[in-house]
């Protein structure tokens, strides 16, 4: 019993400097997980303050918007008391006029005009004309001076408008992106057919990035299966093949499509040599010579050969790991190839399958330069809004509440992803 | 590769079509990069074979037009900040996160990886936004920093990844020799992590070399980088000079990643781990 006869008289363990052993055991860890802490403080500091922050800053504009409330603050009290039937009150109208005629002086009237713009259409010029001709009105009634400006004021729904966005923060913008709006008494419902796009966008993102996902994996798991069967000295030349591509960057590849996909480029020429043109005349899918360049044929093609590594290398890194032995007992029991390549090859993969696949539609959801230059107008993707509303609309909720949207969805599947894969073992090449 | 002997006719022709199905697609995934390559020497302004004679024109304009010139040399100044700046924040973070009982340590990584995740349009609208804010759009700062938050994931997770399979018992048995912590890290661990951080720092170089969509919100005309020169180009009329640089890139990219490849064997290799 040497252990009995090291412990001091009072039972407990110290350390060299007479501090209980537990102690000091609990400092050390302590002062060690301080120091882990230390290591990883400055990147974490400099993600959030300088990725996160802008980000949820700028997401923040899908529901916070304060042009209105800001720019009409007596209009939009006065009109707390209106039922919504009837045209307001006196009392409105001349809380209009004035707040008007500040936002003339701060040059405001402009920003109230694009806000109400987004939900009626062609209002903006007649509150910039409002603006103009408010000045002049130097005592009530307001109410009929108003309209004489412009009919416009006389609608229940402008003022119905009005009173929705007096709050700073409105539903609007996320309601638009599912095609909703809040009718005139707050209810919701459908905008009009003519409005109705961002279902579509919506839609047509999911279609197109469903769409690559199946073709990168029809085209990938063969190779896959190929690469990873076939002795490792040709495999690794055939990786190549794959890797060359991957490493390339991505301008570069959707500028090499771009040029390709020219009418009467190389892939028109390439189509009339091999007789591809001729068949589809034939078959009536194309009249006369092939008309590629701003396709949705184009916007796939290009994503497809962009997105393959991302699908085919989880799959081959996954079929690495199949014993061939699996397929040689399956055949021995009496099964054919193609039956025992379905129930017992075909099983083992769904792994890496579910992987490069999920990875591939999580990358395509986001895509922005290749539809934008390989694709026509009506190819364009989620990203692709968010980019024409602020270069060419400058609306910041709507480019919000799209972002809010892309996302939530792009969370959603990297939290499966991670719970499938793991984020961090995720390949990069 | 042969057929065994023993396939059916059956199998052999599975064979055979799943060898040509590979080999098509295998040329469909090469062909667009070699397709483009001999067009930057045609003599003519257009994009189509059989082309009319050569010229390495394409190839004066891309490295003696100031413009191009301008854009190189600025892509370069600003990944190879984004790289010094990546690499060190990255490394120091994944030598962090290593150690053991690191408290919430999915969730650190998960914030610390967030800007790979995050679709580019969204990074590069808000960081454009709250830069403006912050007088940092239109800036080479803003850029550099930019840059630097999507490339840190890269570094985080190769360097995580060597550390992953690194012996710490290393690390004490260089201090249970009476090396002070900062030796022991010189001597023990640096060389030992050197060729993930160095692939991570690849990495981050050519993430910010390639990056275009957030120079698009977030740079001026004064910080004009190669892909923001060859993007601003193709929009309206592709000049000849973009399939010269397009090569140019192609063969540049190829080669740091070769050496990624390399490094990536060579610690292999140093871990004792079995390719």
């Amino acid at each position: 019993m040497a252990m009995a006869q090291a412990l001091p008289s009072d039972g407990v363990m110290r350390a060299a400097d007479g501090t209980p052993l537990k102690v000091a055991l609990a400092r050390a860890e302590r002062r060690e997980r301080l120091k882990a802490l230390g290591l990883v403080l400055p990147l974490f500091a400099f993600i959030v303050l300088s990725f996160l922050v802008p980000i949820f800053v700028m997401l923040y504009n899908a529901v916070y918007d304060p042009d209105v409330a800001e720019n009409l603050p007596t209009t939009v009290v006065a009109l707390q008391q209106w039922d919504g039937k009837d045209l307001p009150s006196e009392e409105v109208f001349a809380a209009f006029a004035a707040d008007m005629k500040k936002a003339q002086e701060s040059k405001m009237v402009a920003l109230i005009g694009k806000r109400l713009n987004y939900e009626i259409s062609g209002i903006r010029s007649k509150v910039i004309a409002t603006g103009r001709k408010v000045g002049a009105i130097e005592a009530g009634p307001y109410k009929d001076a108003v309209i004489a400006i412009d009919k416009i004021w006389g609608e229940p729904e402008t003022w119905a408008t009005i009173k929705r966005s007096s709050s700073s923060y409105t539903p609007f913008y996320l309601l638009a992106m599912l095609d909703m709006r809040q009718g005139v008494d707050g209810s919701i419902e459908q905008v009009p057919a003519d409005r109705a796009v961002y279902i579509d966008i919506l839609k047509r993102t999911l279609g197109i990035s469903l769409l690559v996902t199946f073709c990168t994996l029809i085209l990938g798991y063969p190779v896959a299966y190929m690469l990873a069967t076939t002795p490792q000295k040709t495999a690794s030349i055939l990786m190549i093949f794959v890797l060359l591509p991957f490493w390339t960057s991505l301008l570069v590849r959707t500028t090499a499509w771009m040029i390709l996909m020219q009418d009467g480029g190389v892939f028109a020429q390439f189509m009339n040599v091999t007789g591809i043109t001729w068949v589809m005349n034939l078959l009536g899918v194309m009249d006369g010579p092939p008309e590629l360049f701003k396709t949705r044929f184009a916007t796939v093609v290009a994503m497809t050969h962009i997105q393959l590594p991302f699908t085919l290398l989880p799959i081959y890194s996954v079929m690495k790991t199949i014993s061939p032995t699996y397929m040689r007992a399956a055949k021995s029991l009496g099964g054919t190839p193609f039956y025992s390549f379905i129930r017992v090859y075909m099983p083992q993969t769904l792994p890496g399958v579910a992987a490069g696949c999920l990875l591939t539609f999580i990358l395509c959801l986001g895509y922005y330069i290749t539809p934008a230059l390989v694709g026509g107008p009506t190819d364009q993707m989620v990203s692709g809004y968010i980019a024409s509303a602020i270069n060419t609309e400058n609306n910041w909720g709507k480019a919000s509440a799209l972002g809010v949207i892309l996302l939530i969805a792009t969370l959603i599947l990297y939290y499966v992803y991670n719970k499938l894969v793991g984020i961090d073992r995720m390949k990069l090449g | 590769m042969a057929v065994p002997s023993y396939f059916t006719t059956g199998e052999k022709i599975a064979h055979y079509s799943l060898r040509v199905f590979v080999m098509l697609v295998l040329l469909f995934l090469i062909s667009p990069i070699i397709a483009v390559m001999p067009l930057s020497f045609n003599s003519e302004s257009f994009f189509t074979y059989p082309m009319p004679g050569y010229s390495l024109k394409w190839y004066e304009d891309f490295f003696f037009n100031d413009r191009w010139t301008g854009a190189l040399r600025m892509s370069f100044f600003i990944a190879i900040c984004t790289t010094i700046l990546a690499t060190f924040l990255g490394t120091l973070a994944a030598l962090g996160l290593a150690r053991t009982n690191f408290p919430a340590k999915s969730t650190i990584m998960a914030i610390l990886i967030s800007p790979m995740i995050v679709p580019v349009i969204i990074s590069a609208v808000g960081m454009f936004k709250f830069y403006a804010q912050l007088d940092l759009a239109s800036t080479l700062l803003g850029v550099i920093l930019a840059h630097t938050a999507l490339a840190t994931p890269f570094v985080v997770i190769t360097v995580t990844a060597t550390l992953s399979a690194f012996d710490k018992t290393l690390m004490r048995a260089g201090a249970s020799c009476g090396a002070p912590p900062h030796t022991v890290f010189f001597k023990v661990v640096m060389p030992l992590i050197l060729p993930g951080m160095i692939s991570g720092a690849l990495f981050a170089f050519v993430t910010s070399f390639d990056e275009v969509v957030v120079v698009l919100f977030l740079a001026s005309p004064e910080q004009r980088t190669l892909p923001l020169q060859m993007f601003s180009g193709i929009r309206e009329m592709i000049s000849p000079t973009i399939t010269a640089a397009a090569t140019v890139l192609v063969l540049f990219s190829t080669a740091l990643l070769v050496t990624v490849e390399l490094l990536r064997r060579r610690s292999e290799k140093l871990r004792g781990v079995q390719a």
